[in-house]
């Protein structure tokens, strides 16, 4: 059996990496797709500790966050249509008309 | 053989990752991610989440990559680089990125490793054993979280509408 603290290691990786990605990309799709990156590290950890727990409950939170991140992929990228059609570029240093 | 499975797919999954993160070029990094969520799913697999590693495959490597990759074809991004200015910034990011995954890391090694390991096994009321997963996650998905289940619906529909109303072109 491999221990949890792996899986959670594992998980918290991956979490950093996309946190890294979303601040350092300066592609909006890229960083939209480091979100995605970072939900699915936050999954990994739910379904370690539904493991290691022996309850399920963990997995139904696992189907809700993938139908709130498909809901977020269709909003967000109509979002991103209509930057790019505003600003004709997807860098988001370009989409700065409300910055101080 | 366990262990085998288990790092062969965390080596995939973090090196998916950081490809995703270090292309210039969006098609690259949605293909990357693609790969990131297969072995995550691999994963889902061995911890005996078969329904939830299908759906994961289905979905979010299937549907949900399907639609970035429509996005990133139809708008064709120039690849963009990072700027100098941009990796000026990088030990601002580094420092607190690393002093989270050296906390989170040390915390579980000393408090779980040693001696008691804190995940034991808990039953309440609501739990179901893990066998026939499909089978017990449908009977808790379509009872106990019922309401939650029919309130997405309505996530969903607003999403869809929401979507459809911000796209469309002024007349």
């Amino acid at each position: 059996m491999i221990p949890v603290t792996h899986y959670l290691a594992l998980a918290a990786i991956l979490f950093v990496i996309g946190t890294c990605g979303v601040i350092l990309q300066r592609n909006v799709l890229t960083m939209f797709m480091c979100i995605e990156l970072m939900l699915n590290a936050v999954n990994l950890t739910f379904i370690t500790f539904s493991r290691f727990l022996n309850q399920l409950d963990g997995q139904i939170f696992v189907l809700f966050v993938m139908t709130v991140a498909a809901a977020e992929a269709a909003v967000g990228l109509a979002l991103i249509v209509i930057l790019s059609r505003r600003a004709d570029s997807l860098d988001v240093d370009q989409a700065n008309t409300m910055k101080w | 053989m366990e262990y085998f499975v288990f790092y062969g797919l965390a080596t995939v999954a973090v090196t998916a990752a950081l490809v995703v993160v270090l292309m210039n070029r969006a098609i690259y990094s949605a293909l990357a991610l693609i790969v990131c969520f297969g072995a995550v799913a691999g994963l889902f697999f061995q911890l005996g989440a078969q329904f939830v590693a299908a759906v994961q495959i289905i979905l979010y490597a299937g549907a949900i990559m399907v639609l970035f990759l429509f996005v990133i074809m139809l708008l064709d991004p120039q690849s963009e680089k990072f700027s100098p200015d941009q990796l000026k910034q990088v030990p601002f990011l580094a420092l607190p990125c690393a002093a989270f995954l050296a906390f989170v890391l040390v915390q579980m090694t000393f408090q779980w490793s040693a001696g008691t390991s804190a995940p034991s096994v808990v039953q309440t009321s609501g739990s179901l054993q893990m066998d026939g997963n499909t089978e017990s996650l449908a009977r808790l998905l379509f009872r106990d979280y019922l309401l939650p289940f029919e309130i997405t619906s309505i996530l969903i529909l607003s999403a869809v509408l929401g979507a459809v109303v911000l796209t469309r072109r002024p007349e």
